[in-house]
């Protein structure tokens, strides 16, 4: 037996808001138990059944009946307020965040650093840093849960959800999925590894893999993207260079943000939106492409500019 | 009371004719409310057996006692027989069959071929997930979360899902009677007002029954389509949407909470009254109370899914409505131990589970707030603080109450008198036992340790052990009723009519009731637990 923690670490700057938070609802908890056991023990001791007694019939009291309906709603607002507004606060991502890529399958965690460090059911984080982390789901739904730093979210086939961090101290710490996910659900854990921002640089260069704007540019031609999105007479499909981010407009006149959810879509689900000006002509790719090797071609399309644009 | 002249021989509607057809063809409401208890007792500790299994394995952190698989299979039947086949029937279909009737003045519930077919309907349902159990089990939580249970899974998903299903109609069926039962079958001067708030929580809860089933039974119906013939609704590989699944089951499943709470808490209204010799305080607060249960419930199914990627707003609009539903909850709370003030109040077993009942119910339901609170909810939603939070409310409350009902009512249903000493004792190990199973589940929660897992993180088994301990010291406190219940059948004092000196019809009739509940049908000219001028109603007998 190891220690015998009663209260998780504090290691993002999400976890002390949501604690002190949490805090005040325990007050809140202990005011109301503590009334409601004391008031029964003292009614039953001090009104116990005696010889000689009988109750008084007290049944109405209209006060009463309003002040503990009001009083409990006003708490109740406060409490909503409070953690919406930390939510909401917490749900947007700083424009500075780092990117890395995660994809959840049974049962690992696959991680992705931009740079080409991949790693499994490991996620190596600087310190002092905020973190944007784009999840997939190769298979059923899973959940990416750090207690350390109180965030959680789950990773949804069929689709990107994002969550984002900042830790603030170094160390070691869970990750679990928490999303039931079959089997080996409870073998479906790892370590956040938080390093000062220098060890982390030497971490991530510590390793040269091939990165996966490369793995992404080789895809793009295995999968014969190439012929159809390339220049020239065969062109039949949008050029991809400095798509990355801007607004594209639709036929119908719609307008759709092309970024990683609207690659994917197009990818998987090519008919969705089809951007104005060309033939609906591109084959599905469902079934056919993991969703790690999306995210690679995601990287290619990202780092094409205009004048490198195929 | 009147055991010298019962010694004579009476009718009644355990004597009134013998054998296996007397009972399997019963059209009788208290005959079939003892077929669904003794159903729902064999469930109940089927699913117990589980829970031990669950937290023997987790006694230790690796997970050496059962293999993962069998793990996830444990919890998985707990979950679905302890809901759909102990929780939801409970009180319901035991004391609300039973009572419903004699509380309101009626001879049965207005269908009474309709009441036997629900319970042969729960059997059947019953039988086809005890087969998926005993031929391989079923892996995939009582959740059902799609894809996995549609299209990962490797266990018999349909066989669970289709006894879910046929189950499902016997709630269906016995809520629509119990609402045409109460609409107008009370009676002569018994208004809505007079009415017991048992009858009142009953009421609601039959509304959700009829109104929320029908959705549980769709929804598992889609599952088996896309599992059987890959016809995509749930699965985005086959074009399907997840989320859509978990929004049709929680509109089901959340609602189903306060089928499984309201009626326990019409239990409790009856109980607090009776042993504090006092009318309820704020009569219509207390009733209201459990319709706004019932509307709310419906309304907030989307805090299941505050991190599963649904809209921060819609996030908030389900949070607000979740504050909500807490009020009437806390209104009713604040009522009971009002009731006490000023009361006469008596320590017999009932009144104990009613005590557990109100302190424990408290504390699940301000734990609740934990939850509906969306920054809070992201970390907790998925650990153990969500186990320990459900089971406050459904064992803490819902059994708690549900035992004390059945002490309550033991001699009415049987004749006899339950050995008081062994229930007080019992009800104190249960309290105990239960707080120590599963408070330390929301120190755990917070630490992180996820729920549905087989193994864990060393450092967290201090708490697991307690938890373990606590659930061993439970499981005596739930064996010895089932042994003095028994007991007292053959051995118990007879109960005369009214043992507990209650004001409720119910009492009014002998012990066991006749068949036909009221040799003559009762006229009612005073409110509900008029314990304050009971002595001089007494007095002048109100029979038409």
């Amino acid at each position: 037996m190891m220690g015998f923690p009663l209260f998780p670490e504090v290691a993002s700057t999400i976890a002390k808001s949501v604690d002190r938070l949490y805090f005040f609802l325990i007050g809140i908890t202990v005011f109301f138990s503590v009334l409601i056991f004391v008031s029964i023990l003292y009614f039953a001791v001090k009104y116990r059944r005696k010889p000689g007694r009988t109750a008084e019939q007290v049944s109405e009291g209209l006060g009463l009946e309003i002040a503990w309906t009001v009083v409990p709603f006003l708490i109740t607002i406060v409490i909503f307020t409070w953690g919406s507004s930390l939510y909401i606060a917490n749900s947007r991502v700083p424009d500075q965040a780092m990117d890395i890529y995660v994809v959840g399958r049974q049962w690992m965690w696959k991680i992705q650093h931009p740079s080409g460090r991949r790693e499994i059911n490991e996620l190596h984080v600087p310190v002092g840093q905020a973190v944007k982390l784009t999840l997939a789901s190769q298979d059923v739904i899973h959940s990416f849960f750090i207690p350390a730093f109180r965030v959680k979210q789950d990773v949804v086939p069929g689709r990107y959800v994002t969550m984002w961090f900042q830790p603030t101290r170094a160390g070691e710490y869970h990750l679990f999925c928490a999303e039931y996910c079959g089997t080996s659900h409870s073998a479906m854990i790892g370590r956040v590894v938080a390093m000062e921002p220098e060890d982390f640089q030497k971490w991530l260069g510590g390793v040269t893999e091939e990165t996966p704007a490369l793995a992404g540019e080789r895809l793009f031609s295995d999968f014969n993207c190439v012929n159809c999105h390339a220049t020239g007479a065969r062109q039949r499909c949008p050029q991809l260079g400095g798509l990355y981010g801007t607004d594209v407009q639709l036929e119908g006149g719609a307008h759709v943000k092309f970024d990683e959810a609207y690659v994917r879509e197009s990818i998987i689900n090519p008919n969705a939106k089809i951007v104005k000006g060309y033939p609906p002509v591109m084959p599905t790719y469902r079934g056919q492409i993991s969703e790690e090797q999306i995210l690679d071609l995601i990287a290619y399309i990202r780092s094409l500019t205009p004048e490198k644009g195929q | 009371m009147s055991s010298e002249v019962v010694s004579l021989y009476r009718e009644h509607y355990l004597n009134c004719s013998y054998g296996v057809r007397s009972w399997l063809l019963t059209k009788d409401h208290k005959r079939i409310a003892l077929l669904f208890l003794l159903s729902i007792t064999l469930f109940f500790f089927l699913g117990g057996a589980f829970a031990v299994l669950i937290r023997l394995e987790l006694l230790t952190p690796q997970g050496d006692l059962v293999e993962s698989e069998t793990y996830n299979k444990l919890f998985t039947m707990h979950g679905i027989i302890m809901v759909f086949f102990f929780l939801i029937p409970s009180i319901p279909a035991v004391l609300g069959n039973f009572l419903l009737p004699i509380m309101i003045g009626a001879r049965d519930l207005a269908f009474p071929r309709l009441n036997l077919l629900s319970w042969y309907i729960y059997t059947i349902g019953g039988l086809f997930t005890l087969a998926a159990i005993f031929s391989g089990g079923v892996d995939t939580g009582w959740t059902f979360y799609t894809p996995y249970s549609s299209t990962y899974a490797n266990t018999h998903v349909i066989a669970t899902a289709v006894g879910i299903f046929i189950t499902g109609f016997s709630s269906i069926l016995t809520g629509l009677n119990f609402i045409v039962t109460t609409h107008k079958m009370r009676a002569p001067g018994l208004t809505w007002f007079r009415l017991p708030l048992f009858v009142w929580s009953n009421y609601a809860t039959a509304l959700i029954m009829v109104l929320g089933t029908p959705v549980i039974a769709i929804t598992l119906l889609l599952v088996g389509i896309e599992r059987g013939f890959g016809i995509g609704i749930f699965d985005p590989r086959l074009g399907g949407d997840p989320l859509l699944f978990q929004h049709l089951f929680w509109f089901y499943s959340h609602p189903a909470v306060y089928i499984m709470i309201l009626p326990g808490m019409g239990v409790v209204s009856e109980l607090v009254t009776c042993f504090s010799r006092k009318r309820i305080f704020g009569y219509q607060f207390v009733a209201f109370a459990s319709l706004g249960i019932a509307v709310l419930g419906f309304l907030v199914w989307g805090h299941h899914m505050f991190v599963s990627g649904q809209s921060p707003y819609a996030g908030m609009i389900f949070s607000f409505l979740s504050f909500l539903v807490a009020i009437p909850s806390a209104v009713k709370v604040f009522n009971w131990t009002a009731t006490m003030y000023k009361g006469s109040i008596s320590y017999d077993a009932p009144m104990l589970y009613a005590m557990g009942f109100i302190g424990l119910f408290t504390v699940g339901g301000l734990t609740g707030l934990f939850l509906a609170t969306l920054a809070i909810d992201v970390h907790v939603t998925d650990t153990y603080f969500i186990v320990a939070h459900f089971h406050y409310i459904m064992v803490g409350g819902m059994v708690m109450a549900y035992l004390g009902g059945i002490h309550f009512w033991w001699p009415k249903i049987s004749g006899k008198l339950y050995p008081e000493g062994w229930a007080r004792f019992a009800a104190l190990v249960v309290f105990v036992g239960f707080n120590l199973t599963f408070f330390p589940q929301f120190v755990l929660g917070y630490l992180g340790m996820p729920r549905r897992y087989h193994a864990y993180p060393p450092e967290f088994q201090v708490l697991n052990v307690m938890s373990t301990a606590g659930a061993s010291i439970l499981a005596v406190g739930y064996l010895l009723p089932m042994v003095y219940f028994v007991w007292s059948i053959r051995y118990g004092k007879a109960a005369g009519d009214n043992p507990w000196d209650a004001t409720g019809l119910e009492w009014q009739t002998p012990s066991p009731p006749p068949t036909e509940n009221f040799e003559e049908t009762p006229v009612v000219t005073w409110e509900a637990y008029d314990y304050g001028s009971k002595e001089t109603r007494e007095k002048e007998p109100q029979v038409a």
